[in-house]
């Protein structure tokens, strides 16, 4: 089987002067391509320090992390910044546009970084952002959006570099049920579509969306099951 | 590479002029400083340029010996009037005794009235040699100049300059015509082109106007009317015994001119008991100019790097928050991908054009410094022309000249600037935590 993430006895721990705080302790989490996993568990239970991880954000304190075929477990910040730029898309829950920017703008950010900047890049932009439903607001700033409207730019612009694999860290997390719902269904097409997916989210009812759903626990993996009939 | 630039460039633009008043504001610095780099250099050529001129004007090659008027009171208690000055003794010993010395001019000037007719002209009586054609730059309009024959019949020919040719001959060719001086009568021989008064330097040698003079041959002079002169000055009589009242002392080699000039003053110390001359070196101007504009650079200088200093601080203050404000969108890039040296490139982007657009506004401040100065001396002359008269003689007449290499190295240290107090905001924002910023509220 193809992994697009392979974890492995994974820790993290936070030095801090009242003591040591230990986010992971231990996980194990092997993600196949194609996979659509939700992390699910108490708050503090380490599934944003896990989604870091992976998402090349954060080096573990100990343990090893495989994304592909890379062992990126010591990978230099050069080095994960260039598999960030290329093959993760992130979508947070506070959406993160960048405020002074255009919707298609923010959607371009990630190309910059990996140097594509010709015309053809920016085609596809227009063209991700008409497949999210915001074709008609490119020129709109952030704050001209709804919150569900943003998350669509959000998820727009985590694609564009067309990536392994997508990380959401509850990204339904500040919207009403119904763009909970419009939201979901997006990602939902596009796991249809081969995009491996990883998303923390508190929502029972969201987590019940994805194929397998992981459950941490005082950062460790306390229960790991598939969805019934996905 | 080329495009990443111009974008990062773009979008450097776009983040400044969000905060335009802000960014106006923090390259004041910078265009103050620039724009006295390129001042200073101006105005330090202008007064290089006005030194050369000068020297042109007396001869670099020259040494000036004037006669000056005692002050009174080592006269006091003497009958008549005191003979002072350089005399003919004195001028035949250093023409005798120093050999580097090409050639002299002996001159002797005196304040006279010229009539003709019924006309007058008040001017210079000048009697010199021929030589004097050449020292001073002079040109014919019509007929010649004094001659070595001239000289030696003690002939009562004259030469007009512009002026007095103008006022005296009106209507007519005043060539083989006579011009009364006192009770002696000329015959004009030749007339002068106009010619450009010289600016006087310091003390020792007043600017000269050569417009109405009337030059006669110094022998004759000496013969027809003396050593002692007597001049009506306001109503009252004057009398002087001056037997030179300049001699312009021609060396062979610019190399020599220093030590000849000591040797003047050697030659000349022995035989005066108080200081009735002057000695005047042309090239010595050339090391004052030198010196006045050094200070000039030096003080500017100061001017300059002090505020391209606090400008430079500036912009950092203003990137060291531009930086924490924006922390979140540090983290937002950093987690799509940016490298640290992309964070580095965008805030440096910003510095660096924010000193660039300080540096071009300050090189047009520059280019505005003639105009400008102008401006300021007319107002000063205007409003208080006695301060005018206490500022030194440079400043007075310095005319800025735009030193063209000034303008590429004022860009090129405001873009230095731009680098050197942009990195540390730069590498700053490049450090953070790609995680702690994106928590950033
Ligand atoms: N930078 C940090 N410094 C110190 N402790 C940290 C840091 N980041 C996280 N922690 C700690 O690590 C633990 C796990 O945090 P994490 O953010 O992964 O929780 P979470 O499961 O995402 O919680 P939530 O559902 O509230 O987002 C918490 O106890 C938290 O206090
Ligand atoms: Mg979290």
């Amino acid at each position: 089987m193809q992994y697009a993430a392979r974890c492995e006895a994974l820790t993290r721990e936070y030095h801090l002067d009242g003591g040591t705080v230990r986010a992971l302790r231990g996980v194990d989490l092997d993600v196949p391509a194609g996979d659509f996993v939700a992390i699910m568990g108490a708050s503090g239970s380490g599934k944003s320090t896990l989604l870091n991880l992976v998402g090349c954000l954060d080096h573990p304190t100990s343990g090893r992390i495989r994304l592909g075929e890379e062992d990126i477990t010591r990978a230099d910040d050069d080095r994960l910044s260039e598999i960030r730029a290329s093959s993760i898309g992130f979508v947070f829950q506070s959406y993160n546009l960048i405020p002074q920017l255009t919707v298609l703008e923010n959607i371009e950010v990630p190309l910059y970084y990996q140097g594509k900047l010709g015309a053809t890049d920016r085609n596809r932009c227009r063209e991700l952002a008409d497949q999210v439903g915001l074709g008609d607001r490119l020129g709109h700033r952030p704050t001209q959006l709804s919150g569900g409207q943003q998350q669509r730019v959000a998820i727009a612009r985590s694609l564009v570099n067309d990536p392994y694999f997508m990380l959401a860290d509850e990204p339904t997390g500040n919207l009403d049920s119904a763009t909970t719902e419009d939201i979901l269904n997006l990602i939902d097409s596009l796991n249809r579509e081969g995009k491996t997916i990883i998303m923390v989210t508190h929502e029972p009812d969201v987590g019940r969306r994805a194929k397998r759903i992981v459950r941490l626990r005082d950062g460790m993996v306390q229960s790991d099951e598939r969805v019934g009939d996905r | 590479m080329l495009l990443l630039w111009v974008r990062t460039l773009q979008l450097g633009v776009k983040s400044l002029s969000l905060h335009l008043m802000r960014s106006l504001l923090t390259v004041l610095g910078i265009f103050i400083g620039i724009a006295s780099v390129i001042w200073l250099l101006a105005i330090g050529e202008g007064i290089s340029r006005k030194a050369q001129e000068q020297i042109e004007g007396l001869g670099a090659n020259n040494v000036i010996v004037r006669s000056i008027e005692p002050p009174s009171e080592t006269t006091e208690g003497i009958r008549g009037p005191v003979p002072y000055g350089i005399t003919r003794a004195d001028y035949e010993r250093m023409m005798a005794t120093i050999p580097t010395i090409e050639r002299g001019l002996p001159i002797r000037e005196i304040r006279r009235r010229f009539g003709r007719g019924g006309r007058l002209v008040d001017g210079r009586l000048v009697g010199c040699t021929p030589e004097y054609f050449e020292v001073n730059r002079l040109d014919m309009a019509r007929g010649r100049f004094l001659t070595d024959a001239d000289m030696r019949t003690k002939a009562n020919h004259c030469v007009l300059a512009a002026g007095t040719a103008e006022r005296l001959f009106p209507l007519d060719d005043p060539i083989g015509q006579s011009v009364r001086v006192e009770e002696t009568f000329y015959r004009v021989v030749g007339v002068t082109r106009p010619r450009s008064p010289t600016s006087g330097i310091g003390g020792s040698l007043a600017g000269q106007d050569f417009n109405f003079d009337v030059y006669i041959p110094i022998s004759t002079l000496w013969s027809r009317i003396g050593d002692h002169v007597i001049t009506r000055r306001s109503g009252s009589f004057e009398g002087e015994v001056v037997e030179l009242s300049q001699a312009t002392l021609r060396i062979d080699k610019v190399e020599h001119v220093m030590e000849t000039a000591d040797l003047v003053r050697e030659t000349l110390r022995p035989h005066h008991r108080t200081e009735d001359y002057g000695i005047t070196v042309p090239l010595e101007l050339l090391e004052q100019a030198r010196t006045t504009r050094m200070m000039f650079i030096l003080f500017m200088g100061l001017i300059a790097a002090i505020s391209l200093v606090v400008g430079g601080i500036g912009i950092m203050n203003i990137m060291l928050a531009t930086v924490t404000e924006r922390t979140r969108e540090i983290g937002i890039r950093r987690a799509l991908g940016a490298k640290r040296r992309d964070i580095i490139r965008q805030f440096l982007a910003e510095t660096v054009l924010l000193s660039v657009f300080g540096g071009m506004t300050g090189v047009l401040g520059g280019l505005l410094c003639g105009p400008v100065s102008r401006g300021i001396r007319w107002a000063l002359d205007a409003a208080a022309p006695d301060v005018m008269e206490q500022l030194p003689e440079v400043i007075q007449a310095v005319d800025p000249i735009i030193v063209p290499w000034s303008i590429p190295l004022a860009l090129a240290i405001a873009v230095s600037i731009g680098i050197a107090f942009g990195l540390y905001p730069a590498v700053r924002a490049a450090k953070m935590d790609p995680i702690e910023a994106l928590r950033h509220e």
